[in-house]
């Protein structure tokens, strides 16, 4: 659970689950962050949950640190995982015209983009965060064989839509956005959708994703299908 | 365009949109964990008196604009507006054509045919516009604040184009003509408190940190703001794993430069965190202009808390110099 807090600045609680980035710290920082929200405490402005951390910002004009740090350790969790996430498809075009970085990821891993492909399809990812910009999910963990760096120059724009791969993770580009992340493919969804004011967001942490893969006349008929 | 009953819709005419004018309000909460920044006005104080000055409810939408902002033809019925912040801006009436010069912190009437323009903000950033009723807007997550990157808020999470035109609803006239003698005072260092990787930091970086000034470069927006002076040099990691950033966070990517996370930032961040502005000083912080230069200072975390309620009190008193 919580191993550490400290303030961050002046309006923020800054909690620390423990310095590994793994599945079982990141469920703890979701956990605590669904029950938090369920709470629905009203000096609270915002939480923002990351692989190992969980920052808490609050309204200096109800309350200040050291309050809202005794009501945090003194929150009683409650067990809210099950109900709370949910899984989800993404469909995925990696036509050459959308897999951009494919030769990259041929050239330094060694590996056929095919083979690659088909490692990327083999599993299900885990949602371990949602942000940077609207919507984008972390998503995690790729096969060891297909891990890679980000590109030494970032992108200034990466298209909308991009699935992109690093290190452990996988993301999806939500808006067109300067990235460095290696791109191998394209998904028609709008993963951000504004239209839904409820839950603009199709995939949050502690989501699951499943990624399957489309042909480019699907792709093109995906938004026109519905 | 005329509404049914013949009544003129009242709206402004947007004849040139200044650089970056948006809609904006308090901000919007509890959506950081999607990737959804506060937002909001910058000047928080400015746009509060604002409000104040047009008898509008606290929370109303309000025009931003920073350095350049619009020049608005006024269509419909006679009203009242605002404008804060340290700007330069004129009044065209329509009956004869003479052109009032405005002052900041002073209502204004506005009837039909009326401009304004506004020229420039003086050596700082951000002025408001406030109109005595509502702005028609479009709320997401409880907050009209206009965010271009996720493309939303009003218009469409577009800055007020040529053109456009914004349209209102429950003008009023009735407020009587008020003035607020207040003088945007600036401050030559801003505070900080110490942020979660001070540590990662050399000693005589940590040092230049609070001893020396920095500039402030042209590449600073709502976004963040972006430092040149000496080097901040790490020495434990120039990367910590991507976590969350609050506004005012001051971030050392490797290059060694400051970059100060404003009220429309990325959510998550994987730079080494040296220092957060105090929530006191935010207001002043944003009206910095590029081209100056800054210095930090460090207090505690108790004494940013008391500050801040100084800083609260204070705007308290301003406003209930507005009657």
């Amino acid at each position: 659970m919580i191993k550490n807090i400290t303030n961050l600045g002046d309006a923020a609680l800054y909690c620390d689950f423990g310095q590994e980035v793994n599945r079982a710290t990141n469920l703890n920082v979701i956990n605590f962050f669904n029950n938090l929200r369920d709470k629905n405490f009203s000096e609270i402005t915002n939480i923002s949950p990351s692989y190992n951390k969980l920052i808490i910002s609050f309204d200096l004009n109800l309350t200040n640190f050291e309050k809202i740090k005794k009501k945090i350790l003194n929150l009683e969790l409650k067990k809210l995982n099950n109900k709370i996430n949910k899984n989800v498809k993404i469909p995925v075009c990696c036509n050459e015209k959308y897999s951009i970085d494919s030769k990259r990821l041929e050239t330094k891993l060694k590996i056929s983009f095919e083979k690659i492909l088909e490692n990327f399809f083999s599993k299900d990812y885990f949602c371990y965060m949602t942000g940077f910009i609207a919507g984008m999910p972390f998503l995690g963990d790729i096969n060891q064989e297909i891990r890679l760096n980000r590109l030494e120059t970032p992108r200034v724009k990466v298209p909308k839509g991009s699935i992109g791969i690093t290190e452990q993770f996988c993301n999806i580009y939500t808006f067109e956005s300067p990235g460095g992340w290696n791109i191998i493919g394209n998904t028609p969804v709008n993963i951000f959708n504004k239209e839904n004011s409820k839950n603009p967001a199709l995939i949050n942490p502690g989501d699951k994703v499943n990624f399957y893969k489309i042909s480019i006349d699907e792709y093109k008929g995906w938004n026109e299908r519905k | 365009m005329n509404t049914k009953d013949g009544m003129k819709e009242n709206n402004f005419e947007v004849i040139r949109p200044g650089i970056n004018t948006t809609y904006q309000d308090f901000g919007r909460k509890n959506l950081y964990h999607i990737g959804v920044p506060f937002s909001g006005a910058m000047d928080n104080r400015n746009y509060l008196i604002s409000n104040k000055l047009v008898n509008n409810k606290m929370n109303s939408a309000v025009i931003e604009f920073a350095y350049q902002g619009p020049m608005l033809k006024f269509n419909g019925e006679s009203t009242i507006f605002a404008i804060t912040g340290d700007v330069n801006f004129n009044i065209k009436r329509k009956k004869n054509s003479i052109l009032e010069k405005g002052n900041s912190y002073q209502t204004y009437n506005l009837k039909n045919g009326d401009e304004i323009d506004i020229l420039s903000t003086n050596r700082s950033v951000y002025g408001y516009l406030a109109i005595s009723g509502n702005i028609d807007v479009k709320l997401f997550g409880n907050s009209c604040s206009t965010n271009t990157k996720a493309k939303i808020g009003s218009n469409d999470g577009e800055k007020i184009k040529k053109g456009d035109k914004i349209f209102f609803s429950n003008l009023s006239n009735k407020t009587q003509i008020k003035k607020l003698n207040y003088i945007n005072t600036k401050i030559e260092q801003i505070r900080v408190i110490r942020g979660t990787n001070y540590n990662y930091f050399s000693k005589e970086s940590k040092n230049i940190f609070f001893r020396n000034e920095f500039n402030v470069t042209k590449l600073t927006d709502r976004m963040g703001m972006r430092l040149e002076g000496n080097k901040i040099k790490n020495i434990v990691d120039t990367n910590i794993k991507s976590e969350g950033l609050i506004k005012g966070t001051i971030q050392i990517p490797a290059d060694g430069n400051p970059i100060i996370m404003l009220s429309d930032h990325g959510t998550i961040g994987g730079y080494p965190k040296i220092g957060v502005v105090i929530s006191a000083d935010y207001d002043k912080l944003v009206q910095i202009v590029p081209g100056s230069k800054i210095k930090f200072k460090e207090v505690s975390l108790s004494d940013a808390e008391k500050l801040y309620k100084f800083y609260n009190l204070e705007t308290q008193n301003i406003l209930n110099q507005i009657s």
